[in-house]
């Protein structure tokens, strides 16, 4: 019980992550209205990549930018260790990410401005009466 | 359909908690993402791109494969804007409004009158709010000073926090928020349409260009030590000139896209109104 | 040059695109000449690759010069020795077929059209030729994108298709993302061939199965497998026909090609079909989704919703056949994969031939085009048959595959499943044919014979879709020196 209690708590993180990955998915399935989709599909890319940069963080590490490394061009003398710095290559994986979500969301948008100026409403029910009744 | 999404959620929240048994804990340096691949990077990034920021290094030199694909994204993105949205340039509409500066008349002309070209009459739309004093004055002073920074944080990437994407989405800001201020007409007359789409694609150019004169050289696609003859420095200086080459290209792309965006969905491609 | 393939292969197509962006503000001209002559340059090097691999064996090729895992590094073995000039072909293929349709379906955004065309095969030939897992994610956004824009811009109701598209597409790579990060958590790698490597030890891990579970749902939400497939039908539907004679024939089976990639070279299968009730559960998805894709097809009254249900089935059976666990299955799949995208293309080529002409799709847009369009009819037979499965077309051979592997893995359902959709398929093809055939022309047009009306669709859309059909004949009578020569080797030894 006690180790399950600590194990709980070593990975906090992850649950949060979860949790908001979670109420973005049920956002992007449950809800009517297409721009609240998106803000669900938003919130779900974004949980993700939050979970990605909490993979990378070392405990008393600082950010990955050498200290003290400019100026000395390329025989840099002081010896750098790995544990200083937290995990470079989360970030990087995420710039990408978060680059893919923003153009995803102007996709998604440019779409949902279509759909309004031809059936003049975002309510998902709404659209769907109108192609029946077409 | 809650009640099916409620379902989903908690059945993938739930594989998803299971897994996460067998994590390795928050903020352990001996996890196996921190001991494996990543020392390489942070060890070896000064002796072989010269650059201190190690993010930028692996970002656009070990990695920069996926950071022209990035680019490219962000590019298609306004790409696909553009051709959903942006209806067809010729017509002109079917009334246009003018506005008298000194007197606030508003004239409304149909479809074939035209009006003399005078600086007293200013085109407004349907939509037209009068000019805020205050907000125009301190956009107009901000906007270089915003633009200056910008700038700063592409040049800087290598040795602070920053880089093309930062850089390129603070200069588009800045252009956005003279549309917003003033009007998308007068962001529209001072960064025309034709070169904004010409700029994305230049920007994604620069990058794959830089490229492809390294295959040229006769190493492999972005190896920039190739380009240690053209420019004239060694092998490792040569790699941080040809992250610093990368990050301008994605700036620019980065920047026009943003514009391009806006200008689309904000007018919802007629480019007569902004917001 | 060619070491170079591997990069020539993305790259020519990436930076044609950007050329295409730019030219077209100058002179609308010159996209077209330089869309094709990118895409004729890619397919150039991919059968250069191919013959490089038959005679070298794996080749690999490090972006940047980094060694992997370091950098990202290009992989390329039979599998997608095999699928590349696949993708590069048809996409070749489609642009000349289909430069009328674009001209007369959106005459003043031609060159926006043609960069996000070759941005689309830039990220689909990308995704085949990665060997980085992270990569393959950047790609299938660049793909999923792309498509997002090319299928939205045709009727009415494509808005809404694509948006619903939109949501269940990012979803999917979603999920495909963190699958590869929990890989990553438990790794520390992110290349596809050093990731087989480390998992071995840590195949008990429950992150390692979550991983696999996760990544599969991703990988079916974006082909369509049932009962994810709810985008497909409207999506390829109301999308412009240049846009569904790419889009069809090549997303699903690159997402096909993307799943057996993650089965066989990243989870071996000795960890993918270890857990026999995860592959029980699957086929048996599978033998839903063949016979649900084959019913709903039949309710269909449009050639094209027919055809979209029809890929549904189709990637019920490649699902099927690479889970049933055996070699012969396996090479079914695979074999599946290169038929289906030429099958599918025939068929959406003939449709975009009846659209250019006829204005519209319905049964009832149909009557009496055998005779006025004989070319389009007769290459639409040969589709017909390669989809029913009659020999000597190449759908023929990799039902035998499929249905031999079902025989040797005991699943007798799934052999029933694609022996009932072939009946389906064939009760749905010869409705078209009789409609076709035996009705008189004129019915509903307001045309008739007298007067002329409609003519076979012009020379530039009709030779390609010739060309196509008579490579379904070859690729059925060459069906014994692929499977021997390639995708013998694209399987590891460990399936039996």
């Amino acid at each position: 019980m006690n180790d399950l209690v600590a194990t709980i708590i070593a990975k906090y993180n992850y649950w949060i992550y979860i949790t908001l990955m979670m109420a973005g998915l049920y956002a992007m399935i449950a809800k009517n209205n297409l721009v609240k989709k998106i803000v669900g599909m938003n919130i779900f890319q974004t949980a993700i990549i939050l979970f990605y940069v909490s993979i990378g963080v070392k405990k008393g590490a600082t950010i990955p930018i050498l200290e003290h490394a400019h100026g000395h061009g390329h025989d840099a003398h002081q010896a750098v260790h790995a544990t200083d710095y937290i995990n470079p290559l989360p970030h990087v994986l995420m710039l990408t990410a978060i680059v893919v979500g923003v153009a995803t969301l102007g996709v998604a948008l440019a779409l949902a401005i279509r759909i309004y100026n031809t059936y003049h409403t975002l309510e998902e029910d709404e659209i769907l009466a109108q192609i029946r009744e077409e | 359909m809650k009640i099916i999404g409620f379902i989903i959620s908690i059945a993938t929240g739930s594989l998803l908690i299971y897994a996460a048994a067998d994590f390795p804990a928050w903020s352990d340096p001996a996890s196996p993402a921190s001991t494996y691949l990543s020392p390489h990077f942070i060890e070896k990034t000064i002796e072989e791109t010269s650059v201190p920021n190690i993010v930028t290094a692996v970002l656009a030199d070990y990695r920069g494969f996926d950071t022209m694909f990035e680019t490219t994204v962000i590019f298609s993105a306004g790409v696909v804007c553009y051709l959903l949205l942006r209806t067809s340039r010729r017509k002109e509409p079917e009334t246009r409004y003018y506005r008298h500066i000194l007197t606030g008349v508003t004239i409304e002309l149909k479809e074939g009158y035209k009006i003399p070209p005078s600086t007293d009459f200013e085109r407004i739309d349907s939509l037209w709010t009068p000019p805020d004093l205050i907000i125009r004055t301190v956009c107009r002073l901000l906007i270089p000073f915003i633009q200056l920074f910008a700038l700063y944080v592409i040049a800087h990437g290598h040795h602070s926090p920053g880089g093309g994407f930062q850089g390129g989405v603070i200069l588009g800001a800045s252009i956005i928020l003279f549309a917003i201020s003033f009007d998308l007409r007068a962001a529209i007359s001072r960064m025309s349409e034709k070169l904004v789409a010409v700029l994305c694609a230049v920007g994604v150019l620069i990058y794959a260009c830089t490229g492809g004169l390294c295959l040229l050289f006769g190493r492999n696609f972005l190896d920039y030590g190739a380009l240690a003859e053209l420019l004239g420095v060694d092998a490792v200086t040569a790699r941080s000139h040809g992250i610093l080459i990368v990050e301008i290209g994605v700036g620019i792309a980065v920047m026009a896209t943003m514009i391009w965006v806006y200008n689309n969905v904000s007018s919802a491609g007629k480019y007569e109104q902004g917001l | 040059m060619s070491q170079q393939y591997p990069a020539l292969l993305v790259i020519v197509p990436l930076l044609s695109a950007l050329a295409v962006a730019v030219a077209g503000w100058v002179n609308r001209k010159w996209c077209f000449p330089l869309a094709a002559a990118a895409l004729a340059v890619a397919a150039w090097s991919s059968v250069g690759l191919l013959f490089r691999v038959l005679h070298e064996g794996v080749v690999i090729y490090q972006l940047g010069g980094w060694p992997p895992p370091v950098g990202i590094a290009y992989y390329v073995d039979h599998l997608n020795g095999l699928v590349l000039p696949l993708v590069s072909i048809v996409a070749l293929l489609n642009i000349m077929a289909s430069k009328k349709s674009v001209e007369q379906e959106f005459p003043d955004k031609i060159c926006a059209f043609y960069t996000l065309y070759l941005l689309m095969v830039t990220g689909l030939l990308g995704i085949v030729v990665t060997g980085d897992a992270f990569n393959l994610y950047v790609l299938l956004e660049i793909a999923a994108l792309t498509g997002y824009g090319l299928l939205a811009i045709g009727e009415k109701r494509s808005q809404l298709a694509t948006l619903h598209y939109l949501y269940m597409g990012t979803i999917g790579a979603c999920f495909y993302l963190l699958g590869v990060g929990y890989l990553y958590i438990v790794t520390g790698s992110l290349n596809m061939v050093d990731i087989a490597e480390i998992l071995p030890d840590l195949y008990h891990s429950k992150a390692v199965i979550a991983s696999f579970i996760i990544c599969m749902v991703g990988v079916w939400l974006k082909m369509a497998f049932f009962p994810l497939h709810a985008w497909l039908p409207n999506a390829y539907t109301y999308a412009p026909s240049a846009s569904s004679s790419l889009i069809a024939p090549l997303v699903t089976k690159v997402m096909v090609y993307v799943m057996i990639r993650l089965i066989l070279t990243v989870f071996t299968p000795k960890f993918a079909f270890a857990a026999i009730v995860l592959s029980d559960a699957v086929v048996w998805l599978a033998v839903i989704a063949v016979v649900m894709g084959a019913i709903l097809a039949l309710a269909e009254r449009d050639l094209k919703k027919m055809s979209a249900y029809i890929i549904v089935t189709e990637v019920g059976y490649m699902v099927g056949g690479a889970w049933l666990g055996n070699r012969i299955g396996m090479t079914g799949a695979i074999l599946h994969i290169v038929n289906d995208a030429l099958m599918t293309l025939c068929i959406f080529l003939v449709v975009g031939n009846i659209v250019y002409k006829v204005k519209g799709y319905a049964f009832d847009d149909l009557p009496g085009l055998f005779r006025k369009m004989p070319f389009t009819m007769g290459a639409f037979v040969i589709g017909a048959m390669s989809i029913i499965g009659v020999p000597p077309t190449c759908g023929f051979f990799s039902k035998w595959y499929l249905i031999a592997g079902a025989i040797s893995a005991g699943r007798y359902d799934f052999m029933a499943a694609l022996l009932f959709s072939s009946l389906i398929s064939v009760v749905l093809f010869f409705r078209v044919f009789e409609i076709s055939y035996y009705e008189p022309f004129g019915d509903s047009h307001g045309h008739d014979d007298r007067s002329g009306g409609i003519d076979e669709a012009p020379v530039t859309m009709v030779v390609p879709l010739l060309m196509v059909a008579a490579i379904l004949i070859l690729l059925g009578l060459y069906t014994d020196y692929i499977v021997n020569h390639i995708v013998q080797f694209a399987i590891p030894e460990a399936l039996v």
